[in-house]
């Protein structure tokens, strides 16, 4: 089933096009990862289709309804209901500083599902003991690790139930050692069959976690299609040449 | 001289007056004022643009002055002088605060936004939750100089015959042939900022708790 279809998007700023005319669809507990090289629009995408940008034109189709249609965009109270059907992990954390972890996870729930705070209390301490922060509902962001607040800043998104959860590169804020808690907590996500998109640098974890790849280059799709088959043995010239700086890297 | 301490502390009294009553309406005043500051209409901005160039570009003496006789000369309406310190202090803080206020938001993170906006909370709860309480820790420095040159500010109000402290220290200095008055009027404002920053301290204090 498919939870999101994209047909025809573009995106422009001013006269730069940044995503040009670009079609795929994500089905219900896929992961697909976006690669692909900086500048080439994998976070346009990304934030087009979680309505962070306004697309210059084509539609997005979220969960069966229609976001925006042939570049017409859904009333707002519909494109509300819409956008709460995906949630957006960020590169940088944006946790809310003056919120405890508790809290930054309840808020949300509270304010928009219109939960009681027991409720959203209760889902918050299911979410942060399953990221491993149960211990930590009391401390405040700066007095956590950038592991701990990405980790926080998924069970943030994930308390308000999100059919579809997008990662904009979620690793590449920290430090190296760092890494491995995050791709830990996705790859629990993807064992219990979370759909999920993640734009990434992580080669071997796009490989190794994602079913399908999409490799993205001057705001086109190049190739996409297996994550196995496009990592290992890519058909596009572009995409040979983007793996080969990466392997010689890892190597 | 103990008239003249007595005098003096009813003197202070008109000037706190002045202070608290002048924050009173300038704080939350002045929210409005930054908001069109920043608002995506032209026409809103330009008028904020011209009212926050008048005021922080014209002397508070001339706009207590302005404030109190421009009604009497073009419409002969006279009223209370206190009043008129009040609705000039009003304005011309306002101002100020607007600046700052504006400041405080601008420096939040887009990235503040952008979480909020994807989480689904409106565009008046991402500014009153996640917003407010973050440039309201980031403007209290500023805040604390603005409200201690309040205080010493309150003295102009003489300008248009309201007898606050220095006024008051002014006439008892004349009177006794000293200058004494007008120094211990320097102790009275100095104990009063000392309270004020002690206050700001306490508020940063407060907010401490995050950075």
């Amino acid at each position: 089933m498919e939870i999101i279809k994209v047909e025809n998007l573009s995106k422009s700023f001013g006269s730069l096009k940044v995503i040009r005319d670009i079609s795929f669809t994500v089905n219900s507990g896929e992961v697909l990862a976006v690669i692909g090289p900086s500048g080439s629009g994998k976070s346009t995408l990304l934030r087009s289709i979680t309505h962070l940008e306004t697309v210059s034109g084509g539609t997005v189709t979220i969960g069966g309804e229609d976001m925006v249609r042939d570049g017409q965009y859904a009333s707002p109270s519909q494109l509300r209901s819409i956008c709460l059907k995906v949630g957006l992990v960020f590169q940088n954390f944006n946790l809310f500083p003056h919120l405890s972890v508790m809290d930054n996870v309840a808020e949300a729930q509270i304010r928009v599902l219109n939960r009681t705070r027991n409720h959203a209390e209760a889902r918050a301490r299911e979410l942060l003991g399953k990221i491993g922060l149960a211990d930590k509902e009391h401390s405040y962001p700066c007095e956590l690790s950038g592991g701990q607040q990405q980790r926080v800043s998924i069970a943030r998104a994930l308390a308000l139930n999100p059919q579809v959860l997008f990662f904009d590169e979620p690793t590449s804020a920290l430090d190296p050692e760092l890494t491995g808690e995050i791709l830990k907590v996705i790859r629990t996500l993807a064992a219990e069959k979370m759909t999920m998109v993640i734009v990434t640098h992580e080669m071997h974890f796009a490989r190794d976690v994602a079913d399908r790849v999409i490799f993205m280059d001057e705001g086109v799709i190049v190739e996409q299609g297996p994550a196995r088959s496009v990592i290992e043995q890519p058909r596009s010239e572009r995409t040979k040449a983007f793996l080969s700086r990466f392997s010689s890297r890892d190597a | 001289m103990l008239k003249i301490l007595q005098a003096m502390l009813e003197g202070t009294v008109v000037s706190l007056e002045v202070f608290a009553l002048t924050l009173l309406f300038s704080l939350p005043l002045a929210l409005p004022v930054a908001l069109g500051r920043i608002s995506k209409q032209p026409l809103i901005r330009a008028l904020v643009n011209g009212y926050l160039l008048v005021m922080r570009g014209t002397p508070l003496i001339l706009q207590l002055i302005f404030v109190y006789f421009a009604p009497y000369y073009l419409f002969s309406l006279s009223y209370d002088r206190f009043t008129a310190v009040i609705v000039a202090f009003t304005l011309n803080y306002t101002a100020y605060f607007a600046e700052i206020y504006r400041g405080g938001i601008e420096s939040i993170p887009r990235g503040q936004y952008e979480a909020a906006k994807v989480l689904g909370l409106t565009r008046f709860q991402t500014f009153f939750r996640i917003v407010l309480p973050q440039v309201i820790k980031r403007i209290l420095p500023s805040m604390g100089n603005e409200v201690i040159t309040l205080v010493k500010d309150t003295a102009l109000a003489q300008t248009i015959g309201v007898a606050e402290l220095f006024r008051v220290a002014q006439n008892a200095s004349s009177r006794q042939f000293s200058t004494m008055p007008i120094f211990l009027a320097g102790v009275f404002y100095f104990v009063m900022n000392w309270a004020v920053s002690a206050v700001f301290v306490r508020f940063e204090k407060k907010l401490s708790y995050y950075h």
